[in-house]
């Protein structure tokens, strides 16, 4: 039983590490990861599907083969198309879906010798700050089980955090991987716009989209990075990462110019999260790190451009669903119009439905330069607000989310509401900037994450700062309860 | 048509391109076969799929920009086109708005010897949509009961070219939409088919008060799948608005529907909102940036161009215009022209033979050139078998018409069927006398003026030989001999 | 900035969202909230600012004209909801559009 806790408790570098040396076989760390599940996720409802026989199957395999990630039990946000297994990014639109082909950063983990547990819950084709607008139920926070674990990744930050899987998948297109870290104690990075392949990722808003890690610990997420990289030619919009990614070495912060954005820290920030924030950065100085005042004037403009530019490209990539070709498609409908509105009526969710009115609305004839046209100058001031940062400092910082994990219904009344958890979050998209959040804390004893930014493929330097921020801070174990009171 | 009325009329045509793969994934481009056979996540738009660009669609845009001396942009972006349509698989269609590839060309017209400029407003790429394979009566979207929908033709490259409303007739549209066709077929870039429906035409019709520069109001007129439709559905569309502003009654801006089987136009309601298309840049494809060295890099792969070709037939070989331009009228067949020149180097007399024989045979077997068993070489062979001698102008045609047929050579089919002429005097003059003595009464004509008789004679001779005797031989003998006794 | 009842329904008829009418005023209000904290955008003079619409400056990103295999006719059909003759049967197509 012991060691079974030991195994939960294993970072996938350590994990890797044993199975190499044979003290750990592939498929006891599965059974472990499983066993768990069982144990536990009916609970937390982290997973939609958990692909128990495939993973058995493949972990028996790995204890036979080489690979750079062999035997690594994973977890996948619903959102990332897997060949002949269900992707339903929690819609009922795509309840029965099978995709024919995997998404590009899944199959370069496949390759690398991962062992698929299953597909993650999550907010509603990845919009939402908590989980709840999943159609198939929530999942809870495995800290709290009356809070939300974040969102929109909310599933596989929850996996992570329970024991549930030893690192995850997730997405980000406004904060969805690094909120949900935050809120669940774990690390989330977000990559620099391109350096992760979006093909196979179902799109929700196409020039903020990224996959990135969720994971124990911050040598996990250059890890897992280190595979994920890589320009695909099935992808635009990505390209070759021009440093690649280096796991971090155990080093302190001595000359790491780290500037805390003020426009950040004004206003909205819990005093518990505020107190946590203010402590870490405290260790961060001790640790040798200059820590200075850094500014983003146009802060208080981003999540207004997000809220416009997002929604509109999500109105037309969520176009595709209308019955014809696959997913639902609703019975009895008097002429294609009909199937199509009764289509979207019972496939989507509330919050869906509203964003797709909001982004046509802003690209509608007559408002389109009002609304849409002037995001995208909002959006120049943003990238450049970050330039002028990032030519002061190395790093900037702030708290990942403005609260801790907020109670399960506590916000789903006011959809603006919601909206301000990604305050913080929603201006590294807008400047497809890398972002990885990191536990700095507990308020009240929910976990507190801390952001921080580079500029564009830093990554190595970036999870460089994050590791000695991790060892400044020393938290020591970050194991949720779910994963310490294994009797 | 009323001489009070002019009409005004902009095409808007849609090219397939005959690339390889398609525009945006790497399924193949074919035509017919079963349904649903080539498409991929990318053209059938599941989740997650993201387009990437076909170079040569790049390149072939290209050249038809430059074809028609439009101003290539420096920077051209793609579009999302929102709408939704079964066969429209992502809800909206890659196209081009604001920052087209190319602007401002031009292609002009010549229709009985009159010159029509016609300019070119834009020239942009976009991607083909699946097909409606309609089901239920009558074959018509509108009265089916369902539809069937085929993706195969979801996301092949089109390329749309827009002229000015510059066009005043139906004959000068179609002889337009026919030199556009000829120049593509050029620039090997398309198979434009309208009955395969790789080349595609709608039209922009409205009439004037003739001399009024302000526009009338326009209506869109679709479905007419072939050249001689185009003509008749814009002449049909024409006479309907003249009749409604005639009768004082405005002319409603709309879709026209023709309808190939009757010839008739008829408007359909008008949807208004169907045309927020809410345009904004595609984020999942990079800008195009159009170099000067791009620009020069697809002019030198392009052929040359019909007006350049039939110009230097003109000015080099000396040929007469009208030759020339039949000659150009198709690229395969200048082509074969200049191959054959280089076997027989006697311009006029191959632009006769090929304008002449060549057009003929291919006219009434319905075939294209390349399905034909000729070959330049052998043409040239059989011209320098007429020059010799060896087998008459006439039974050469006949032997040429057989080589098309049969892919087999001059020589072979001349030794064959024992088709070579008769010159030599000694045979033909026994055959001449043969034929006098047993005319005497036209012989008589003859000698008594009737200089017409010779061809009876002629003709005699001729059919005793099966054609095969040399006709200037024949001539000589006969005048010799009839003058003679 | 107030969205109406006609707005709402405009709209989702172009995305082809039913909105019951009781909905409908729910939508606008929501919608109107937003809007409403988005419009402190229209406050900003940003004649002289440049548009970005990709965050990456990448250009002419191109693949070679070369056909590989298509999915399988199943595979293409597989998730279909109604498959007849190898093609996606849809009812009636009542207008027709672009």
């Amino acid at each position: 039983m012991s060691q079974e806790r030991n195994l939960l408790e294993l970072t996938a570098h350590e994990a890797h590490d044993l199975i190499q040396q044979g003290e750990v076989t592939a498929s006891e760390l599965t059974a472990a990861y499983l066993d768990q599940i069982e144990r536990y996720d009916n609970d937390v409802n982290a997973y939609l599907l958990v692909t128990r026989e495939r993973a058995q199957e493949e972990s028996g395999r790995s204890d036979s083969n080489g690979g750079p990630l062999n035997g690594l039990p994973t977890a996948i946000k619903d959102v990332l198309c897997t060949r002949g297994i269900a992707t339903t990014c929690a819609s009922r639109m795509l309840e029965n879906y099978v995709p024919p082909y995997t998404a590009t950063c899944v199959r370069r983990l496949q390759d690398a010798g991962i062992v698929t547990l299953g597909k993650t819950n999550m907010d509603e084709f990845a919009m939402g700050s908590s989980t709840e607008n999943s159609a198939f139920g929530p999942t809870r926070n495995p800290w709290d089980l009356e809070r939300v674990p974040g969102g929109s990744s909310g599933g596989s930050a929850a996996a992570v955090a329970a024991g549930e899987a030893i690192w995850a998948l997730g997405s980000d297109t406004g904060g969805s991987i690094r909120q949900p870290a935050a809120f669940c104690g774990v690390v989330g990075l977000k990559p620099t716009y391109g350096s992760v392949s979006r093909y196979g990722l179902v799109a929700f808003a196409s020039s903020f989209d990224q996959v990135g890690p969720i994971t124990k610990d911050v040598k996990d997420a250059a890890l897992m990075m280190q595979h994920l990289v890589g320009k695909d030619p099935c992808d635009s919009t990505s390209v070759e990462h021009p440093s690649g990614i280096a796991i971090p070495a155990d080093r302190d912060l001595s000359g790491v110019r780290i500037g805390v954005v003020q426009e950040l820290m004004a206003g909205g920030i819990e005093p518990g999260v505020m107190e946590v924030f203010t402590n870490a950065v405290k260790k961060l100085e001790a640790a040798g790190a200059e820590i200075g005042e850094a500014s983003l004037p146009h802060s208080e403009y981003a999540l207004a451009a997000y809220y416009i530019l997002a929604p509109a490209e999500a109105s037309a990539n969520l176009a595709r669903f209308d019955g014809v070709r696959y997913g639902l498609r609703a019975k009895g409908a008097e002429g294609i119009s009909d199937m199509y509105e009764q289509t979207r009526n019972l496939g989507f969710g509330d919050e869906v439905k509203r964003r797709i009115m909001l982004g046509t609305y802003a690209l509608s004839s007559g408002y389109y330069d009002a609304y849409y046209g002037q995001a995208q100058k909002v959006r120049t001031l943003i990238v450049n607000d970050f330039a002028q940062a990032l030519s002061e400092f190395d790093i900037l910082i702030s708290p990942t989310a403005p609260t801790t994990a907020f109670k399960l219904g506590e916000k789903t009344g006011d959809p603006l509401t919601m909206y301000l958890s990604d305050i913080c979050t929603i201006p590294v998209n807008l400047a497809g900037l890398p972002g990885v959040s990191l536990p700095a804390g507990y308020a009240d004893g929910l976990p507190v994450g801390l952001q921080m930014i580079g500029p564009a493929f830093s990554e190595s330097a970036l999870l460089q700062a994050a590791r000695g921020a991790e060892i400044a801070i020393s938290l020591g174990s970050t194991a949720s309860p779910l994963i310490r009171e294994r009797s | 048509m009323s001489q009070q009325w002019e009409p005004v009329i902009g095409l808007e045509i849609h090219v397939e391109l005959s690339t390889k793969s398609k525009m945006f994934c790497g399924c193949e481009v074919g035509f017919g076969g079963e349904p649903n056979t080539r498409t991929c996540p990318v053209c059938a738009a599941h989740p997650g799929a993201l387009p990437v660009m076909n170079r040569e669609a790049i390149n072939s845009i290209g050249k038809i920009a430059l074809s028609l001396e439009c101003e290539i942009a420096e920077r051209s972006i793609f579009h999302r086109k929102n709408y939704f349509y079964p066969d429209l698989p992502k809800g909206y269609q890659i196209s081009q708005y604001d920052l087209p590839f190319a602007v401002e060309g031009h292609l002009d017209v010549t229709v009985d010897g009159k010159m029509y400029p016609v300019g070119i407003e834009r020239v942009h790429q976009e991607e083909d949509t699946g097909k409606n394979i309609h089901a239920g009566e009558g074959g018509r979207i509108a009265g089916a009961l369902y539809s069937l929908i085929d993706f195969n033709r979801s996301g092949i490259p089109l390329v749309e070219v827009v002229t000015k409303p510059a066009i005043h007739s139906p004959q000068v549209a179609r002889a337009f939409l026919n030199k556009l066709k000829n120049t593509l077929k050029y620039l090997d870039v398309s198979d434009c088919n309208m009955e395969e429906g790789s080349l595609r035409c709608d039209a922009n019709v409205s009439v004037r008060p003739a001399g009024q520069t302000e526009l009338g109001v326009k209506t869109e007129l679709k479905n007419m799948n072939s050249f001689k439709h185009l003509e008749k559905g814009l002449t049909k569309e024409i006479e309907r608005q003249i009749a409604l502003l005639e009768a004082g009654e405005k002319v409603v801006q709309q879709t026209v529907h023709y309808e190939v089987a009757t010839g008739e136009v008829h408007p359909m309601r008008s949807k208004e909102y169907a045309h927020d298309y809410r345009y904004f840049p595609e984020p999942d494809l990079a800008p195009l940036e159009i170099s000067e060295e791009f620009i020069r890099k697809v002019r030198s792969r392009m052929p040359e161009l019909p007006s350049m070709r039939s110009e230097r037939y003109v000015h080099e070989l000396g040929l007469p215009e009208y030759d020339a331009d039949v000659l150009t009228s198709s690229r395969d067949l200048a082509d074969f022209f200049e191959e054959t020149l280089v076997f027989y180097n006697d311009a006029k007399t191959v632009s006769n033979w090929l304008m002449g024989e060549l057009l003929g045979v291919l006219n009434a077997s319905g075939k294209e050139l390349g399905e034909m068993g000729i070959s330049a070489e052998g043409t040239a062979q059989l011209l320098k078998m007429i020059d010799a001698g060896q087998v008459s102008k006439n039974i050469g045609k006949e032997v040429f018409a057989n080589m098309c047929a049969t892919g087999k050579s001059a020589a072979q089919i001349v030794e064959e069927q024992g088709l070579t002429q008769i010159s030599d005097t000694g045979e033909l003059e026994a055959m001449i006398a043969a034929v006098i003595a047993a005319n005497p009464v036209q012989v008589e004509q003859f000698r008594g003026g009737k200089e017409q008789v010779l061809g009876f004679f002629v003709g005699q001779v001729m059919k005793q030989t099966q054609g095969r005797a040399n006709p200037q031989v024949v001539n000589e003998l006969l005048r010799k001999q009839l003058a003679g006794s | 900035m107030a969205v109406t009842n006609d707005d709402v329904r405009y709209v989702a008829k172009l995305a082809r969202l039913q909105i019951e009418e009781g909905e409908l005023a729910r939508y606008s209000q929501q919608l109107s909230t937003i809007l409403g904290h988005i419009d402190k955008l229209s406050q900003l003079d940003l004649s002289d600012v440049e548009p970005t619409s990709h965050v990456l400056k990448l250009a002419n990103v191109m693949r070679e004209d070369v056909s590989r295999p298509s999915l399988t006719r199943d595979d293409a059909l597989a998730n279909g909801p109604e498959v007849e003759s190898g093609a996606f049967r849809v009812p009636q197509i009542l207008e027709a559009e672009e």
